[in-house]
């Protein structure tokens, strides 16, 4: 604490300076990647997950899988967004996490223009830093997608993404707060759609207060994800994207070249040959259930009931 | 560093519904609002616990108890049982803030020397005018003590609130946070400790200006009022 | 109300009770170590009072949120490093601790400190024997106070991504799970009430004049 202030100021200037000093000094940006992380190979996986379910749960069969072939692994609390955990992943306080191919290819090259599952995947090769290694791509998919509710695509008879803009003026959009700023978000849908929203209200990432302000109309429009089963639940209706707005977005393992062995590529591979779109839906499904099923019950199932356990 | 004063003198953000100006009226905006429903509700109970005696315990408990409850736990809990909006996080800044306004008022009016409030009675004061003309003003001193840690409380926890998509300056931490802008959260965590300074200094002056003179020297061979921990 | 998910968790339950606890009573050790020395110095000169008074005071009304998100610029650590929240909690505990021993020190009978004075006591071993022992069951009080908050504002730290039992909010409010929810809170408040509880017994124990006072006090 910077309580040392000897001066001839009177307490209270000097007490307000030293609080102040909080924000004078330091330095870099803490959430920046510190330095290029030299894991060590006998440590512990550490799976990083971001903060929705499914990604959660994705993360969980990961580290199952792993753990059948007596692999140590080690799974961190969930941490919004790619923006804040990604930098984890360079320091080496991550190893691994669950991507989706189309955003993160987005995240590493702004300028990306690849929309097709195979030429995604290609281009990102080509992006992945130093030290990280991208796994192969499995076929499940979810994406983005802007959501209405039933009751405003029946009144404005809108079916795609392109038949909202002249209505975007008035209406105020809901996503988490990065999709305001990412290339495929509302500068995405700007340009490829000429959609400028009236407003934009930052929520979360898919999650129950994006759903609660597009049910409970605080915003018209909404970012959801199409494995989403709370979609139908609400009877949203996904818009479609024909300019495609939104790249592929395909389910696949980031991890710390360091703790890429031939063992733990043949795990994910196995995972990723036997994960499908419709399979996330269901897994999805099956966590909303009534019951709320832990993620690692779930995960354990599915991994059984596809033989990789 | 440079970062976070290009982000102060960047003139984008002090405009439109993400400035400085609106984030922080909104902030305001809930500190006030919350602050005068708990008032409402706690100064009159604490008036009359105080001047009755009836209750003492009961309240002191409470409140104590209160003070372990998360607050950030409440607020998610409030959001997941009735949704988002402004009603949710009000209701739980307005309940957090309560026990503190309780505790001052009843604590304010029950530190008042017997002494003088047997002199009033004998002065032929009845219990109303008791309690307005002697009780209240005497207990000021304590009952604006505990309007103040329930502001700082209230300003603390509007600020997760922005977690459950509220408004206010919390939304600079949030926001930046998911976009991994760290000038954004360092701005905007600038500005709410200034903002709870600020606003702890201006109460502290309220509170010195509000208090009858003559109360003053007795003020001191009194025990200082322990303020109640902000929790949030 | 999903009550299934809670035998269904104990273990992630108890697994984040003991990082809860250890993220929030670290720092109220780190605080009275701390704040011990600084009090100490608060009662040598008023410069030093005002300064360490009003600077504790200033830092204490800096929301905690707001405070997690600083130190990391200050301390240059990573964001999600989990000393950011000991070192907050240290600080909200130093700024409630220094104050109360401060002037539980300057409570002591100035009769005491001149006896021990005339007895030959050093100052250091005046301040160690004589009026630090006097000043426990104030230093305590505040103790209580800051042990309370600690164990509620740990859970702050989830929404950073820090753990501790705040994960059962962020969880549970992002499955719908109010169950969750109200354990988290629930364990919290048990925690509290328990280290509250620990807290008053133990400063009893270490103050066994002060019963005997009381009770000689109450015999006459």
């Amino acid at each position: 604490m910077t309580t040392n202030v000897r001066s001839r100021w009177p307490g209270s200037v000097a007490a307000l300076a030293a609080v102040l000093a909080l924000s004078a000094c330091g330095g870099g940006d803490p959430l920046a990647a510190p330095s290029e992380g030299a894991a060590d190979p006998s440590a512990p996986i550490r799976i990083g997950a971001d903060q929705f379910p499914e990604n959660k749960l994705l993360a969980e069969i990961y580290g199952q899988a792993l753990e059948a072939q007596d692999i140590p692994v080690e799974i961190v609390p969930p941490i919004q967004s790619r923006e804040a955990y990604f930098p984890g992943l360079r320091d080496g306080s991550l190893d691994l996490v669950p991507e989706y191919t189309g955003v993160l290819l987005q995240f590493l090259d702004p300028e990306a223009t690849e929309k097709s599952a195979d030429e995604v995947y290609a281009a990102l090769q080509e992006v992945i830093p130093e030290g990280l290694t991208l796994l192969e791509r499995s076929d499940a998919e979810n994406k983005d997608a802007v959501v209405v509710t039933q009751a405003f695509a029946t009144e404005n008879n809108v079916t795609t993404i392109g038949d909202l803009a002249p209505l975007c003026p008035q209406m105020i959009f809901g996503g988490p707060p990065e999709f305001q700023e990412r290339p495929d978000g509302i500068p995405g849908i700007e340009a490829t759609y000429g959609c400028t929203f009236a407003g934009y209200k930052s929520l979360d990432v898919g999650g129950p207060l994006t759903v609660a302000a597009l049910r409970d109309g605080d915003v018209q429009a909404a970012d959801l994800f199409t494995t989403d089963p709370t979609i139908e639940a609400n009877g949203f209706v996904v818009l479609e994207d024909p300019l495609n707005n939104f790249a592929a977005q395909n389910v696949v393992p980031l991890i710390n070249t360091a703790k890429a062995t031939d063992q733990v590529k043949q795990i994910f591979n196995d995972i990723s040959g036997k994960l499908t779109t419709q399979g996330l839906i269901d897994l999805n499904a099956e966590l909303g259930a009534e019951d709320r099923p832990n993620p690692d019950v779930v995960a354990q199932e599915w991994l059984e009931a596809n033989g990789l356990l | 560093m440079n970062a976070i004063v290009e982000w102060f003198t960047d003139p984008a953000n002090w405009t439109g519904p993400d400035g400085v100006p609106t984030r922080l009226g909104e902030h305001l905006f809930y500190t006030l609002l919350a602050l005068s429903i708990a008032a409402l509700i706690a100064i009159p109970i604490g008036l009359w616990i105080g001047h009755t005696g009836r209750g003492g315990f009961a309240v002191v408990s409470l409140a104590n108890s209160l003070r372990a409850l998360p607050t950030f736990g409440v607020l998610v809990l409030l959001a997941n049982s009735f949704g988002i909006g402004l009603a949710p996080p009000i209701v739980a800044l307005v309940v957090l803030a309560i026990p503190p306004v309780l505790a001052g008022t009843y604590a304010g009016v029950q530190a008042v020397d017997r002494a003088i409030v047997d002199a009033a009675r004998g002065m032929g004061m009845g219990e109303r005018e008791i309690l307005t003309r002697v009780e209240l003003p005497n207990g000021l001193p304590l009952i604006i003590g505990g309007l103040r840690s329930a502001t700082l409380q209230i300003i603390a926890t509007a600020t997760i609130a922005a977690y459950v998509a509220l408004g206010g300056l919390g939304r600079y931490i949030i926001d930046g946070l998911s976009v991994r802008d760290f000038a954004e959260m360092a701005a905007g965590s600038i500005l709410l400790a200034l903002l709870a300074i600020v606003t702890d200094l201006v109460l502290a002056g309220l509170q010195r200006a509000l208090v009858s003179p003559g109360l003053r020297p007795a003020q001191a061979s009194r025990p200082r009022p322990r303020r109640l921990r902000a929790v949030a | 109300m999903n009550w299934g998910w809670i035998p269904r968790n104990l273990g992630l339950v108890a697994e984040l009770t003991v990082e809860h606890s250890w993220l929030a009573l670290l720092p109220l050790l780190l605080g009275l170590l701390i704040s011990v020395p600084l009090a100490w110095l608060a009662t040598r000169t008023p410069l030093a009072r005002s300064v360490l008074v009003t600077a504790t005071g200033l830092l204490y009304t800096v929301p905690s949120l707001a405070l997690i998100v600083m130190l990391p610029l200050l301390l240059g650590l990573q964001i999600l490093d989990p000393l950011n929240l000991v070192v907050a909690l240290t600080i909200y505990t130093v700024a409630l601790l220094v104050r109360s021993i401060a002037d539980a020190l300057d409570a002591v009978p100035s009769v005491v400190v001149a006896a021990a004075t005339a007895m030959g006591y050093t100052p250091l071993r005046r301040f160690v024997a004589v009026e630090m022992p006097l000043a426990i069951p104030v230093t305590v009080a505040g103790l209580r106070v800051a042990a309370v908050s600690n164990m509620s504002l740990v859970t702050v730290g989830a929404i950073v991504g820090l753990g501790g039992l705040g994960l059962l909010f962020t969880d549970g409010f992002q499955r719908d799970i109010p169950a969750e929810i109200i354990t988290g809170i629930v364990v919290v408040l048990v925690l509290a009430l328990i280290v509250d509880a620990l807290l008053l017994v133990v400063g009893r124990l270490i103050t066994p004049w002060a019963r005997t006072g009381q009770a000689a006090g109450r015999q006459r």
